[in-house]
């Protein structure tokens, strides 16, 4: 073995720091789904009718999709089918209504705190308005009242069903109707909760909001729905973060992420993926079959996602923008890492619909082990998007050699005035840079984290300096000497 | 003595490159190891600072008595070996901040001296700077990542400066630097001279000898220094070429 691999697998073999599990009384639904079921969470919920309806109209349509065996496999990953009436859909700590977070269950609090997300009043982290999402249900979100005070809605997507019905019934499922894939129909039929955003009018959201999801009983799976909408001249900066217990089985998690950004409004969504990858032989391990997607639906708006990924077994996920809205923007930056037996296949879609819009992909894979890292992306042009602009650039890193990496981009081009770039780039960590390193002084494992840092560095850029402090230490890197 | 090599044998690919070295170096010196294309200099000082490509497969090399070939590359730098890369290679989206500040405080660590932190550093860094005439935008650059030739010396030379070695080797450091370059080069050079460290300067041409006057002159053809002299030596191959002495090694080794 050279030595470049050698502290790679150094480098790459730690242990996942966030696979403990909480011990709380769960009020769980009995495993599998049926109508009765979709029914039950709509029941617990306390969901007005046309929450109601619209989980059934998602149910039918996923039912008749499961039975044609219509789940979908052209993604480049590999894994045992997956026993839909198996999964809990349904999983709550079991307790009260918590009236302020000082009330809710001090070990779900001590669970958020090991995981570096205090929610406790006096040991908040400042400047950041936190979403808890604890299985199924969200426990608390910091900093409500003074989100209130500028009009912003922050709250668990339960309690905007309660309290802002208008709102959900207009925009849930304008961006990702439940028709649109197989996970995002279980997910519309089933999801208990996530995180529901609004910001008013030219108002610009003074702090970062964020989502936390962990997912902690066992045999559940996690599908919670987050839904942000951005009206006239706004703007809004938002980070998700999850984690799991390290558990032998596979468990599900299908999410949807909604954004719609109106006139001249402006979205930013970070994630820092983070689900228990599964063990060194590939056993357990999150199955991450998100579906993500902005609409920029008025004139100049802005949406940009952020992601890096580290975690889950299988990683299924191409957060996309819309272009509808004239000279609208779209822009994803995309960290994903995977090692061992972990498998992604991840990327995005830019769908030019609107004038002079404009799209700009960065994406980094890296491998390592006997990861498997795909890019897959669609740039799509229609025929009324004039001078519609896009860059793409996908560059991929392979540590070691049993792992792969593998791009498959899709552009369509239907308006000739459209310019579309697209440049691609394999690399390894050469000998040569190894040696560089260490005869300065560094060790082999702190060359392999600058190098791949520095890789990475486009797309931590974008990140929110909190999170970009989260992804650089996850990729096990100590970005010191930020000068200055 | 600060660096001692005894009949050193390395092969690189199994092919044998250096054929029994015999060098001492003392602190406060500077040697010059001349030689004609591949005669074995880069090879020497690869092999010095613990390249993984090479295999030593006979002799010793002895660094403050101790032996130098048992230390992993990393332990050498941080013990005081320090290699100017013929070729610096490049780290993209590294800065050069982030990179040299890591370097000085593993030395320091190693050491037993406090991590220097930010400020600190780059007060420091801005000080050796000067020295190489190294523009402000250099610290936020990726380390030699669209350098110049000339300036990817000058931070091989800078990152010397801020690392303070006791032993420094400069692989051809003056290859390919223009006049104003090499002025450049060669003052950093002679600022970093000190009675308690030593520079090994592996050169091809005599010229950077007129900038920085060397103790001791080797001359290295077919993995063996086959003559040793003073500054006068130098001279003498800049005037007559290396044919001379390959001559005379070849009539020597029959």
């Amino acid at each position: 073995m050279s030595t470049t691999e050698k502290t790679i697998r150094a480098l790459t073999e730690r242990e996942y720091p966030y696979g403990f599990v909480t011990p709380v009384e769960a009020d769980s639904l009995p495993p599998g789904i049926n109508e009765d079921i979709v029914r039950q969470i709509s029941a617990k919920k306390n969901e007005p009718r046309f929450m109601l309806d619209w989980r059934l109209r998602a149910y039918r349509h996923w039912a008749t999709l499961e039975r044609s065996a219509a789940e979908p496999r052209w993604a480049n990953v590999r894994y045992p089918s997956i026993d839909y009436q198996s999964i809990v859909y349904y999983s709550a700590p079991k307790q009260k209504i918590a009236a302020s977070l000082d009330d809710v269950d001090p070990e779900i609090l001590r669970a958020f705190e090991k995981l570096g997300i205090p929610l406790e009043e006096r040991k908040r982290l400042t400047g950041v308005a936190v979403d808890a999402v604890f299985d199924s249900v969200s426990v608390g979100t910091t900093f409500k009242a003074k989100l209130a005070e500028l009009g912003i809605v922050f709250c668990s997507f339960s309690e905007a069903v309660q309290e802002h019905p208008e709102l959900v019934e207009r925009y849930l499922g304008s961006v990702v109707p439940h028709t649109d894939n197989f996970f995002a129909a279980l997910n519309s039929a089933v999801f208990s909760d996530g995180s529901f955003c609004y910001v008013p009018k030219g108002v610009r959201c003074p702090m970062e909001l964020s989502t936390y999801f962990r997912i902690n009983a066992a045999n559940s799976g996690q599908f919670e729905r987050t839904l942000i909408v951005a009206d006239e001249g706004s703007y809004v900066s938002y980070l998700e973060g999850c984690t799991a217990p390290m558990r032998d089985e596979n468990q599900l998690h299908a999410a949807v992420v909604e954004l719609i950004a109106l006139e001249g409004a402006q979205i930013k969504y970070s994630t820092v993926q983070n689900w228990y990858a599964g063990d060194r032989e590939g056993k357990g391990g999150i199955f991450n079959f998100v579906t993500k997607r902005g609409k920029c639906a008025g004139p100049r708006s802005r949406i940009s996602w952020t992601q890096v990924e580290t975690g889950s077994a299988i990683t299924w996920k191409y957060p996309s923008v819309i272009l509808q809205g004239d000279e609208s923007v779209g822009e994803f930056y995309s960290v994903a890492l995977t090692n061992n037996y972990q498998q992604a296949d991840t990327g995005t879609k830019m769908i030019h619909i609107g004038r002079n819009t404009r799209s700009t992909i960065i994406s980094k894979g890296i491998s390592a082990g006997h990861g498997n890292n795909t890019y897959r992306g669609l740039v799509k042009v229609l025929p009324r998007a004039a001078n519609a602009r896009n860059y793409t650039q996908c560059d991929s890193m392979l540590l070691g050699r049993q792992c792969g990496a593998h791009t498959f981009p899709y552009i369509e081009v239907a308006n000739s005035s459209a310019q579309v770039e697209h440049e691609a780039s394999t690399q390894k960590i050469s000998e040569e840079q190894l040696f560089y390193c260490k005869q300065r002084g560094l060790s082999g494992e702190n060359a392999v984290s600058m190098i791949v840092n520095g890789f990475c560095k486009e797309v931590f850029k974008n990140l929110p300096m909190e999170f970009a402090v989260e992804a650089t230490r996850l990729l096990d890197v100590s970005l010191e000497g930020s000068v200055g | 003595m600060l660096l001692e090599i005894r009949n050193l044998h390395a092969a690189v690919e199994g092919k044998e490159i250096l054929r029994g070295i015999d060098l001492a170096v003392d602190a406060g010196e500077v040697h010059a190891v001349m030689g004609p294309n591949g005669s074995g200099k880069s090879t020497l000082a690869q092999v010095i600072a613990g390249h993984p490509g090479y295999t030593v497969t006979a002799g010793e090399v002895l660094y403050e008595g101790r032996n130098l070939l048992e230390m992993p590359p990393e332990v050498r730098a941080r013990e005081g070996v320090f290699l100017a890369f013929q070729y610096p290679v490049g780290l993209p989206g590294v800065a050069n901040a982030q990179f040299l500040k890591a370097a000085v405080n593993a030395t320091r660590t190693h050491r037993g001296l406090e991590e220097l932190d930010a400020m600190e550093f780059l007060e420091w860094l801005k000080q050796k700077m000067a020295l190489v005439e190294m523009d402000a935008s250099f610290i936020s650059r990726p380390v030699n990542e669209g350098f110049s030739g000339g300036e990817k010396k000058r931070n091989e030379i800078l990152q010397m400066a801020l690392l303070e070695p006791k032993l420094a080797i400069l692989d051809e450091t003056d290859s390919g630097l223009d006049i104003d370059a090499l002025r450049i080069v060669a003052g950093g050079i002679n600022q970093l001279r000190r009675p308690d460290n030593a520079i090994l300067l592996v050169t091809h041409y005599q010229r950077i000898l007129s900038y920085v006057t060397p103790d001791r002159v080797h001359v290295l053809a077919g993995g063996r220094i086959v003559k040793s002299g003073d500054r006068a030596l130098a001279l003498e191959l800049e005037a007559r070429g290396y044919d001379w002495i390959q001559e005379e090694a070849e009539a020597l080794s029959r």
